[in-house]
This record gives C-alpha cells, structure tokens and sequence, in this order.
C-alpha cells in the first residue's frame, strides 16, 4: 500500500463560509459529505471529513463488504447495492467521515470526486487543498532507487530525500557530479574502490564542477548521445562560494548542464561553518553567540536570483515540504538541460547544523514556505518569474525562526530584521511576477 | 498432520482482522484460517436481511478466493475444530485431520443459546447464526402465518421486523420490561417499541415463556401469565453463548467465555482469543466481560493478530464499550457506551427525536438517541479518551453533533 492524493484542510485560512458544502452537495446531489462547523474561538472552523484511512475502521467492521479501499486511488469506496444501512461503518469512524444522509436514509462519503474534488475548487481562501504528493511517492516508489541502500545522511536529513527521488526521476542516463559537500559525505561516491551510485557518479573539486559538467556534455554532444542528463548535486558553498565562478560562467555559456543545489545554508559536512548563503543571525561555528557576535551579521545571498539574472534557460526554488512542487520543476528542469544552463535550488534544512529535531526537519520546510522566508517560483527567458505558490498570507517569520536551534539567542529586533529582510525579497519578487 | 505458523479458527470479523494485522508486520509467514462454515467468509450481522430478501446470499460474502490468495493464507472451509492439544499444539477437526500450528486464534464467536423451555425439544424452532439458518428461515417464513420470537434483542428485533413486512402476524416475548434493554433507556426504548406496536407486532415484556406445547411445526408457547400465543414458526433469539465447547479439557481458562488478558491472551502459551469467544476487560468496569457486537470483536482481532505477529506497536486492549446501531422500519436508533445506568450526570432532549448524554465528572461515558442521528465513531473517541468537556460543555449537550466533530478536527488534524 502506499500514498494517496487526499484533501488537506488549513484551518487558519477557512472563514467558515460553506461554499465547500453547497458545492459538494450539488455535484453529488444530496447531504453535503464534508461539514464545516465552529470551531474552539470567534472566527475559527473545523471540518469533519473521510480520511480515506490506511486502516479503515469504517471498512473492518462493515458486514455487508459495501465499504472497500480501492488499491489505485485510495479512496474508501461505497458500494450502494451491497449496503444494508446499518450504520456500523459510523461507529468505525471517529472523524464523522460517514455520516447518514437523513434525506435518503443512506450513509454518503467522499470519494474526492474521482480526483477532482468540486469542494477544493470553489474554496475561495486556500482553506482546502488538493494534494497530489501522495500519488507522486506512490509513483516513484515503483522506479529504480539509483543510489545503493545503507547511504546515510544524519538522522532526519533531507538529502537522501532529494538525490534518491531525484534520480528516480533522472533514470539511468544520467552523469553526475557530486562535489564535496554533505551528499557525497554520505557516500554517494563510494567507498573502497565501490560507487555508492548506480549511474557513473565523480568527486569534482568544489571549486571546478561546472567546468567539468560542461566538457562532458560537450563530449556526449559530440558523440550524439543528445540523451543524457548532466548533472551536478552539488551544495550551496560549492555553487554560492568557492565553486561560484565555474557556475557562472557556464550559465552565461548557457551550458546544457541540470545543475541542482541543495542549500542547508552552510558547510554542514565539514563542521557547520558559514557560507554566502547562511541567513542573518544564524548560529555557525564561524559565526558563534557569545560576547562579540550574535551569529551571522550579514545577510544571506539571493543565489536563485543571481542565477535569474544569467538568463538561465531555466531557474527555480523547491522545497521537500512541497514535493508536488518539486518534482513538477524537476521535470521541466530536466527538460530545459537539453537547452541551456537549468538551475534548480532545493532549500534543506540542515537538522544537525540548524538544530532542529530530527522528526522536525519537513516541518521547518512547511513554516519556511508558509512565512515566505522560502519562496516557490520559476522563472524562463520567455514567461519570465512567476510564483509556483502564493505568497500571499503568510505566517509571521516568527513562527518558523523560533523552532530552529540556530536562532534560539534571538531577540525581538533581530527576529524583525530577518522579517523585514524576506518582506524585501518578496516585494521584489512580486515586481518581477507582476512584469 | 498439516502445519501451519499461524493457525486461525473460525473466520468471521475478528479472524480477519487478526489475518490483516498479521500481514502488515509479516508478510509471509504461512498462515491457515479454519472455519467450521461451508462458505467464504460472511458476518453474521447481515443475515436479517438474507432473510428479508434485500441480500441475496451471493453478494453477502466478505472475501474471495482471490483475498486469501494474494495474503498467502490458506483457506479451509467445512472444518469443525473438535479438539485443542495445547503441549502437542495441534487442533484436531471433525474430519480426523489434524493443524499444527506455532501461533494460534480462537475466534471461533458465538453460538445461539437456547433456553430450557419444556416442551422446546419437540417442535422445529429456527435460530439465526449462519447463512444456513437465514435461509431455513425465509424459506419457512413463506407458508407461515404466526410467527413468535423469544427474545427482544437485536436478533429478536430484526427478525421480528422481516417477519411482518413479510405479513406474518408477529409476537415477541421479552423477559425484560422493555426491548433492547441493555442498549437503551426506558424513553428510547418506548419509542422503539411503539414503532413495533404501529406495524402490528404484539410485544409481550417482561414476559416468560414457560412451555412450548405441541409438536413439529405448530404450537403454542405458553407464558407465565398463562398467555398461550400460536405458531407456525418459532424463533428463538434469547442471546448467545460464545462457541467454547471444543475447547473442554483443553487447560484453556473459561468463564463463560475464553479469558483472556488485555494483549487478548489465553491463559496457555501462544494462544489468543478474539470477538464473541471472548471474555475481555470492559472499558467500563474494568472488569471481564461478553460484549458480543462487530466493533469488539475487530478490535480484538486486530490486538490478538499484532500479538501473534510480535508487532512491537500493539498497544493494549482498553476493554469494549458497548455499540448500537439499529435500523427499524426505515428509523434510526443509535448508543454507544453507558447510557442505562443511573448516578451519573444524565441530559435529556426530546422534540422529534430523542437523546441522551451521561456524563461523569465531566467526560462522556454514553450517548444514545433515537430519530436523531449522531456519529457513534465520534462520541465513541470521546468517551475512550475520556476527553474532558468541561471547556463545551454547554455546547456539547446544545449541539453534540457540531460539538464531536469539532473536537475530533481540532484534535486528530
Ligand atoms: C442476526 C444478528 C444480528 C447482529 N447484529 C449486529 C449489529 O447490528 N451490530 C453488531 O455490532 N453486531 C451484531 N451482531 C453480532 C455480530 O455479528 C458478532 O458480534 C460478530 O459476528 C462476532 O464476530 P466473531 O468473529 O467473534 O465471530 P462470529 O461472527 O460468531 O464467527 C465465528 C466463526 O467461527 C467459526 N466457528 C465456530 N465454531 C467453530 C469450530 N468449532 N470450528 C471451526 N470454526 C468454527 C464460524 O464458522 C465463524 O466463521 C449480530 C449478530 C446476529 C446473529
């Protein structure tokens, strides 16, 4: 068994105005089979709906088999002509996802309108959301994992999420490139004389990654193996600092390199030292708190925008608590690399270096989207940048500076910098997306 | 002799919930499930309406071949457990043969109890446990005209129903004051009753029946008020006894089911008991208990199959709570937990339909309500995790519905 497509709710955005409802009723014509209701404060709403369980209850003790988890979907199927009402599958149920339908004296539940739910889309706030991440693991758990089993990242850490799923995606014909960094530190490369990669996979210099990249590609060009996907894995001190240059310079070559960086914001492998893109304030072990410093004093910065302004066939940021997202990017950056220079920025916290609790780390990504401190977009020569997900409505900074261990001496005027500074970066975003 | 790593007896809701659980830590280990019955597995919940007609017995089945094909579980029917040898670990069926076995289920529910009426030995009388007695049941239902029913529990009640809409002239005895008296209170019951009454079904409570007189199909059952009520066809639906005899001598400790622990243990080495067989804690008293109903019997499947598979997530039994789902002639009546007895906090509300909360000290222990729907599944989360509603507590009674569905959303995301 595994993931699904299913419908979150955000309860902070819902406003209680119950377009949802009549919605779901008019496309199945009878009780609405989600209900808002009131929830604990003035303003505040909850929703009671299926849950379409791994373990359905509501399915286990139906003795008529009317109730059933359909294996492609997900969805807990109702089967009316097996069904004798006798409501067990609502004492299954502890979320009232199947409630009886006093007019037709029959339960109804969802069943997310075959994959196109009619209450997502009337929704006028964001408080329902389609997602389609759980299709997308069910989908790619089925590829070929291109890196060995037993690589291991420190507990809790984003990169073998990224480089396995990445390269389920990539396939086999692929080169890439890891310079020095966390994703080679987990053994990407190998040991003793073994790769722990299934695609021929090398150990550039941080600083000549790029320049590398583009030789063989030019080779493969040569050849005409016009298939191949030439990559690097690369980390933000390799793509931000001291491998900046070869980087550069191949986007203004417009190289057809799939050049993605996973930004943790630091060099995490080598002792968690600063790098160009660590953010203001943050705690590194070159920027220590104590008397004389209150962890970084400068600014991270903006790589993805710098990489906008070489007029790279393709840029975009991506986060791990968004892998729909993510992987729609990694398709058209893929494609884009047959073109010119493709650069895509995965944004990782680090839960070692940034002291976030291992079972936090998707968390962190969920807060650091949500208060804009990262932002989704993409941008292309000819449809320039637009956002991937509104920026509108954020959460305070706040909310996500605060779970992070790196920031913990933080103080209020501190906290209002590093908000002040992402107000800034949107506001300019906007003016390009608006363009 | 065949062996087996995890052998199952019986196969209705709590064998296959053990089978699931099972599966979802192992996924390989050779598992058999035996079942007295001929068929694939069916409930025995769903016979009232094999009798009405409404499902036939085709559609009634809970699993195919298929199901226990792809779970690698070998699938026997006609198989009569006789006999336990818990030293030698084999279970010896009617047929001779015998299952070896390393883990081993006893689900084996149920049976109808008959009571010790003079008389009841010689004329035909009809239970309702199996797709067999369903069947015997509509087929006799068809000639006759007088049906009478000992019993006015859930089984007694259903049949009851099918009997008139199917024209027969229907009476009910019920040794209790009122029908389905575990379940509810005297006002929901009424009503319930009432329903009964309007569809022409003479309900005589607190009631006995004495004798049975007259042989094969007609007779007379006389009741200690000297009443004597005609039949052409008699039902007996006065409870069950959990379906233990096979066990005798076996060192299995029995009460008046198998005893069991709170990871549904037996009393011997790697045996577990799980659904009507059992006797397992009770949410309420703490106490062991007979809690014959769908949602106990999975729950204690699903304890007893992660036991057997060692799944280090089980987490253990916090006893049954009593459920209630009864449809009649098209109405609803629902309860859940503890809703008859008194000393706790009560709140009532009748205009159409009719509810009843019992509190204690401040956290839900029962709610029951007839022709006013509500979500069991939620009010039963409230009241196994005994959520404290003093915060709601005005809004709960005014709104339970709005009120449990809120606090399930707001606690479960
Ligand atoms: C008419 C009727 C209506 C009901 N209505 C409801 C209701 O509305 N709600 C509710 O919750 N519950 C209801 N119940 C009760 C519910 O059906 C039982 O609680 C439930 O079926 C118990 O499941 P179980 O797995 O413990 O055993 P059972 O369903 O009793 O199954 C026992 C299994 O063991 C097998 N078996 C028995 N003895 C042997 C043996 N010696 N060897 C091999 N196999 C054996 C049988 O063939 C069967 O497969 C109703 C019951 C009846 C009869």
């Amino acid at each position: 068994m595994g993931a699904f497509d299913t419908i979150a709710f955000h309860p902070e955005r819902c406003d209680g105005c119950g377009a949802c409802m009549t919605a779901c009723s008019t496309a199945k014509g009878g009780a609405s089979r989600l209900s808002i209701v009131p929830g604990a404060g003035d303003g505040r709403f909850e929703l009671a709906l299926c849950r379409q369980c791994g373990d359905p209850r509501c399915v286990m003790v139906c003795p008529a088999g009317a109730l059933f988890k359909e294996s492609d979907t997900g969805v807990i199927a109702w089967d009316e002509t097996r069904c004798i009402d006798c409501l067990l599958c609502t004492a299954g149920c502890a979320y009232a996802g199947i409630a009886l339908d006093d007019a037709s004296g029959r339960v109804s539940k969802c069943d997310t309108c075959d994959g196109d739910p009619a209450c997502v889309k009337v929704c006028p706030t964001g408080a329902l959301e389609w997602v389609t991440a759980g299709d997308i693991y069910r989908d790619y758990g089925e590829k070929e994992d291109l890196f060995v089993p037993g690589l291991s990242a420190c507990q809790g850490c984003n990169s073998e999420l990224i480089i396995r799923h990445a390269m389920r995606k990539i396939g086999r014909n692929a080169v890439v490139a890891t310079p020095p960094g966390c994703i080679p530190g987990m053994g990407s490369v190998g040991y003793n004389g073994k790769t722990g990669c299934k695609v021929p996979v090398f150990h550039p210099l941080l600083t000549n990654t790029a320049s590398m990249l583009a030789g063989i590609r030019r080779q493969y060009d040569r050849t005409g193996r016009k298939d191949m996907v030439v990559m690097a894995l690369a980390g933000d001190g390799g793509t931000s600092d001291c491998g900046f240059h070869a980087v550069s310079g191949a986007a203004e070559r417009n190289e057809k390199i799939l050049y993605v960086c996973v930004d943790n914001e630091g060099y995490m492998n080598t002792g968690m030292q600063r790098s160009s893109t660590t953010p203001f304030g943050s705690w590194t072990s070159t920027t220590p708190v104590g008397d004389h410093m209150r962890g970084k004093s400068q600014d991270a910065k903006d790589l993805p925008m710098v990489m906008v302004a070489h007029k790279c066939a393709y840029v975009a940021t991506a986060s791990t608590g968004y892998m729909d997202d993510l992987y729609a990017k990694l398709d058209k950056a893929i494609a884009a690399s047959f073109e010119g220079f493709s650069y895509l920025h995965i944004y990782s916290p680090c839960p070692t270096g940034w002291r976030i609790p291992s079972d936090k780390v998707i968390e962190a990504c969920r807060l650091s989207v949500e208060s804009n401190f990262v932002t989704l977009w993409e941008y292309t020569r000819e449809k320039g940048l637009h956002f991937t997900r509104s920026p509108d409505r954020p959460i305070p900074v706040q909310a996500y500076v605060e779970m992070l261990g790196k920031y913990r001496h933080l103080n209020a005027a501190e906290t209002a910098h590093i908000q002040a500074k992402v107000d800034e970066k949107v506001a300019l975003l906007r003016q390009l997306a608006a363009a | 002799m065949r062996k087996t790593k995890y052998l199952i007896v019986g196969s209705s809701h709590a064998a296959l919930e053990a089978l699931r659980a099972i599966r979802q830590v192992d996924g390989d280990g050779a598992m058999a499930m035996l079942t007295r019955d001929a068929h694939l597995p069916y409930s025995p919940t769903i016979l009232p309406y094999v009798v009405s007609g409404r499902s036939p017995a085709s559609r009634v089945l809970l699993r195919d071949e298929k199901f226990f094909a792809e779970n690698g579980c070998t699938f026997v029917p006609n198989a009569t457990a006789t006999a336990l040898d818990a030293n030698a670990r084999t279970v010896a069926l009617a047929s001779g043969e015998t299952w070896y076995y390393e883990k081993l289920l006893i689900a084996t529910g149920a049976a109808p109890a008959i009571p010790p009426i003079p008389g009841l030995e010689n004329v035909r009388f009809h239970v309702l446990r199996s797709l067999e007695d369903a069947q015997a049941l509509r087929a006799s239902m068809q000639g006759a005209r007088r049906a009478v029913v000992l019993g006015a529990g859930l089984v007694g009640l259903h049949a009851a129903e099918n009997l008139a809409e199917a024209g027969l002239v229907v009476s009910v005895v019920e040794m209790q004051d009122h029908v389905l008296a575990g379940y509810f209170d005297a006002t929901a019951s009424t009503r319930i009753e009432a329903a009964f009454r309007d569809h022409g079904v003479t309900l005589h409570l607190g009631r006995k029946a004495v004798g049975i007189e007259g042989a094969g199909e007609s007779c007379t059952v006389r009741l200690d008020d000297g009443t004597g009520i005609e039949a052409d066809l008699l039902l007996v639906a006065v409870g069950v006894k959990p379906a233990v005899e096979w066990l005798a001598g076996s060192g299995i400790a029995i009460n008046k089911g198998v005893l069991v622990d709170d990871a549904l243990r037996t009393n011997l080495p790697d045996i577990w008991a799980a659904g009507d067989v059992a006797e397992a804690r009770d949410f309420h008293t703490g106490s062991p208990s007979l809690i014959g109903i769908i949602p106990t019997a999975v729950e204690q499947g699903r304890i007893a199959g992660m036991g057997m598979a060692g799944d280090s997530y089980l987490k253990p039994y916090a006893g049954g709570v009593p459920v209630n789902t009864f449809r009649f002639f098209g109405r609803v009546a629902l309860s859940i937990g503890k809703t008859t007895e008194g000393g706790a906090e009560i709140a009532e509300h009748e205009a159409q339909g009719y509810r009843r909360a019992v509190l204690a000290e401040g956290r839900l222990i029962g709610f029951s309500s007839v022709d006013e729907p509500f979500d069991v599944g939620v009010m039963g989360e409230l009241i196994r995790r005994r959520v404290d509603l003093s915060g709601c507590r005005e809004s709960f009674l005014a709104r339970p519905l709005e009120t449990g569905r809120r606090l399930m959303s707001e606690g479960w995301r």
